[in-house]
Parts: structure tokens; C-alpha cells; sequence
């Protein structure tokens, strides 16, 4: 038997941690009407973003496929999809993806309404009474084997690889050891260690998966820095990462890896997809924070862990960020941001272990309804959909 | 960040390694050429050693002395191969580790 927290148990069998209901656009057209309905009600949250039109390809499925794996997220309890009318991804189409969730979902388009003040009344309507039914549901004990955790590190220092990523991995461990998943993403941040990953594989298609996935986005970077105008702009170490400490690239990407601890990838997945598999996951992303705990949501996550030795705000709409910091400095300047001081290890108050602990009890209070410090302070600015390069 | 900010909290310089077969310990303050450090091993166990360089917070110096070539280890894992041989307590940064792997 696992740990349990408080969660909100949704129609096909998944658990949300938070009960919120989300307003989202098919295409940049009507992200205003949906931030106005969201802005209308209380615990509704929108995801403006800026495409779903004039796109072809990879490009528009990874945009359909995001939008739609976030409608379906478990945190929330009901969806108000709202589309133009003209747009290449239809709001239908987005509908149609989040629907065999069984959760409350109607949908609004501009065109056929009539105007934008006519779209936010009906949309407003639609989202008030799904507010009203989904304050009546309470929170019932789950098992943690229902969280998934993404995992994403932002405004490094040398802090990061040292203290909050490992103390991170620590926590991970332990919640896929009782049967949860944690997601690592970022395999711009992986190049030069994906031989280290794929010993790491449940088996050697994973590991055969591993390798093809953090293959293609090194080839990819490659690519888009063979044009000689771009020679300065080439190496993904930098002087800031020399100055701190680190002597490769190898070196700096095992520092990022050790946020996803010491357990084995059970799976490789394409963004915008959710996995098949429980456990530890690799998100085939990119490694923008933004883009990768938008692709982790999209597959399910519901919640956020965030190292940053530097220290930034941002959060995510709807779900909560846990951000940790492994440099004492920082947690004293940013306590109104930072959740968890990993920083303890540095000034010789608390172990390394002591430190994975704390994130995985602080992981599990934030997942029966405890508010992470970005969510209270309405931090929403990691939404932001991966856009194909080539 | 001020380094010196962190080794005044913690009343003694210290160090930490990563992994059990890690030879190189990363200093958690700025150590001077001279001075002996405490090592906290992933394990918890703790040890002194001496470093014949100055140190940053951050860097790394070596637990044992290396040859040239012999592989650098850190998280357990190999990061880079030494350039040169380098005595116990040394500094170890791209001026004398090289590493062949990732985009540099």
C-alpha cells in the first residue's frame, strides 16, 4: 500500500488536484473571449496562446494534440472550448479530443453567435453552471500511484545540479517506487549523456527509444546552427555554466538528470501525446520551461516540480508549480516565490535526503489542496504550446 | 551569488561528492590553495582533505592524484578525461579536462 492524498476522482477513473474548470481557445482569434469568460467566474483558468491557424503538418498536430491532452488534464472538472469559426484546428476537433473524458465540455464559436460580447455571455453561462455542479464534488482518498509528477528546471546556477535536482530525484524516486510516474523532459539539456540514460531503460526498446529521441534533437540543434551567421550561437554550454563550475556538456546535462533520480524509463513519448505506461517517462521536448511543463500537462501531469537556483516566478494555469531552490541565497531573496529551501544542504541543516523528503511530503500536501506560492500569487505564464522549428 | 555568504552560514568549508565512486568532491564554499575542507559523501560520511589550488564555489578539485587521460567521475559517471596528471586536492575545470561527448 502507497502513500494517499485528497484528490478529485473524474469520470474515466483519473484523479485531478485541483477542481478548476478551464476556458480554451482553438486558435489566437479567441483568446480574449476566453480569458473574459475565465475572468468572469471564480476558480475557472484560460489558456490563451498564440496559434492554431496557419499551420500545417507536425507543427498543427503538436498544437491539436497539446490543446487537447490539456482539456483533458484531470485537474479540471469541466471545459469551455471556444473557437472563431475559420480556424484550420477546429474548435469540433478540440471538443471531439477532450469528450471520451466523460467531463463537463461545451463549446462556443464567435461566428456562429454573432460577436465577441454574445460569445463571453453564453460561454460565461456554460462556465457558471459547471462551476456550481463541480463545487459539489468533494475530495476522496487516492492512492499516489494516481500523480504524475513533470519535472522541469529553470534559471540554473550551480546550485541546481549540485543540490535541488538530486534532492528532486530523491522524491521521484519514491513516488514512482510506489507505482506514480514523473516525467523529465528537456533533451536539449540531455545531449552528450543519452548513453548514461539508455542504461537507465526498462528494456532495449526503451533504450533503442531513448538514444533516437535525444539523436534527433541533437541533429536538429545542429541544423539550425550550420548557418555560419549563427557560429556564436552554437554551444549549449555557457560561460555562465563555465564560471559556475561545470566542464561539459555531459557534466551539466547529468546535473539535469538527476531530477529525475535513479529509477528506470519505463517509456519514451512524442509531445503532445500522453503515456501508456506508469513510472518514470520521457517526454520527447524541447527544453523551453514553458513548452515542457505545457507538454507535461497535456500528458497528464498534475503537478509541477520546479528547481530554479536563480529563482523565477512563473506557474502553470490550473496546475500547481512547487519550485525549489538549492542556493540559501536565493530562498532568502524569493521565500514569496520559492516553495521548498533545498539550500538547507548547503549550510549544513538538513542532508541531502532530508531535502528529497521534504519535496515529496510538500508533493503531496500541494496534491490534497495545499497552494503551491505560484498558484496563490496567480503566476500562469508557462503555457506556451512547443512550435516545430523544421 | 556570493559564495562567501554560504561557507560564513555553514561555520566550516565543506565539500560534497555525488556518488560512491566519484573522484572528485565539489567544493560548497571557495577554498583557498592550502586550506582542508570537510568531504560529505552521499552517504553522509565525512572526511578532510587538503586543496593545493584555489577552489570556487562550485568547481571541482581532485580526491586522489590522476594521470593523464584517466576519466573524470562525478554523479558516477564519467564527465571528461584529464588533459594532464594532476596531484590530490587539485583543480579540475576545462583548462585541464577535456571531454569529447555533447555539443561543447
Amino acid at each position: 500500500m502507497g502513500d494517499k492524498f485528497l484528490g478529485y476522482r473524474r469520470e474515466n477513473g483519473s484523479v485531478g488536484v485541483r477542481n478548476l474548470i478551464a476556458i480554451i481557445p482553438s486558435v489566437f482569434c479567441s483568446a480574449k473571449v476566453a480569458q473574459r469568460i475565465a475572468q468572469s467566474i471564480p476558480n475557472a483558468v484560460h489558456f490563451s496562446h498564440p496559434v492554431g491557424c496557419s499551420q500545417v503538418g507536425e507543427d498543427l498536430e503538436i498544437t491539436a494534440k497539446t490543446l487537447i491532452g490539456v482539456g483533458r488534464n484531470p485537474n479540471f472538472a469541466g471545459v469551455v472550448v471556444v473557437g472563431l469559426g475559420c480556424e484550420r484546428f477546429t474548435p469540433a476537433e478540440l471538443a471531439q479530443g477532450i469528450a471520451s473524458t466523460g467531463k463537463m465540455l461545451e463549446t462556443v464559436v464567435i461566428q456562429d453567435v454573432g460577436d465577441s460580447i454574445a460569445a463571453i455571455d453564453k460561454g460565461t453561462r456554460y462556465a457558471r453552471a459547471m462551476q456550481q455542479k463541480a463545487s459539489l464534488q468533494r475530495r476522496e482518498e487516492c492512492d499516489v500511484n494516481e500523480l504524475m509528477i513533470g519535472l522541469n528546471c529553470g534559471g540554473s546556477d550551480t546550485t541546481s545540479g549540485l543540490i535541488a535536482n538530486p534532492a528532486l530525484g530523491i522524491a521521484s524516486d519514491k513516488l514512482v517506487a510506489q507505482g506514480g510516474s514523473s516525467i523529465l523532459t528537456e533533451l536539449t539539456e540531455l545531449i552528450g549523456t543519452e548513453h548514461i540514460l539508455a542504461r537507465r531503460a526498462i528494456n532495449e526498446e526503451v533504450a533503442a527509444d531513448i538514444l533516437k529521441a535525444i539523436r534527433t534533437m541533437e541533429e536538429r540543434l545542429k541544423r539550425q546552427t550550420q548557418n555560419s551567421s549563427n557560429e556564436k550561437r552554437k554551444n549549449l554550454i555557457s560561460t555562465g555554466n563555465f564560471d559556475g563550475g561545470l566542464s561539459s556538456v555531459v557534466e551539466k546535462s547529468l546535473g539535469g538528470m538527476k531530477k529525475s533520480g535513479n529509477a528506470q524509463f519505463v517509456e519514451v513519448f512524442k509531445y503532445g501525446n500522453a503515456p501508456t505506461k506508469k513510472g518514470l517517462l520521457l517526454l520527447d521536448g524541447p527544453g523551453h520551461d514553458g513548452e515542457v511543463t505545457t507538454g507535461q500537462v497535456a500528458a497528464g501531469a498534475q503537478i509541477i516540480c520546479f528547481p530554479t537556483g536563480r529563482g523565477t516566478p512563473s506557474g502553470f494555469p490550473g496546475v500547481p508549480v512547487i519550485k525549489i531552490t538549492g542556493n540559501p541565497r536565493t530562498y532568502e531573496r524569493m521565500k514569496e516565490n520559492i516553495d521548498i529551501n533545498a539550500g538547507a544542504v548547503i549550510t549544513g541543516e538538513k542532508s541531502l535526503q532530508q531535502a528529497g523528503e521534504e519535496i515529496y511530503q510538500e508533493i503531496i500536501a500541494v496534491a490534497s489542496g495545499k497552494m503551491s506560492k505560484a498558484e496563490v500569487l496567480g503566476h500562469d505564464e508557462q503555457f506556451c504550446i512547443w512550435r516545430m522549428p523544421d | 551569488m556570493s559564495e562567501l555568504v554560504f561557507s560564513s552560514i555553514s561555520g566550516k568549508k565543506t565539500a560534497l561528492t555525488l556518488d560512491p565512486t566519484d573522484n572528485v568532491g565539489v567544493a560548497l564554499a571557495d577554498l583557498a590553495a592550502g586550506e582542508v575542507c570537510t568531504v560529505i559523501e552521499d552517504n553522509g560520511n565525512e572526511y578532510e582533505i587538503g586543496v593545493i589550488d584555489n577552489i570556487p564555489f562550485g568547481h571541482k578539485f581532485a580526491l586522489a592524484d590522476f594521470e593523464k587521460n584517466q576519466a573524470v567521475i562525478k554523479y558516477g559517471e564519467e564527465i571528461g578525461k584529464m588533459k594532464e596528471s594532476i596531484q590530490k586536492g587539485g583543480w579540475i575545470h576545462n583548462h585541464n579536462m577535456y571531454c569529447d561527448r555533447g555539443m561543447k
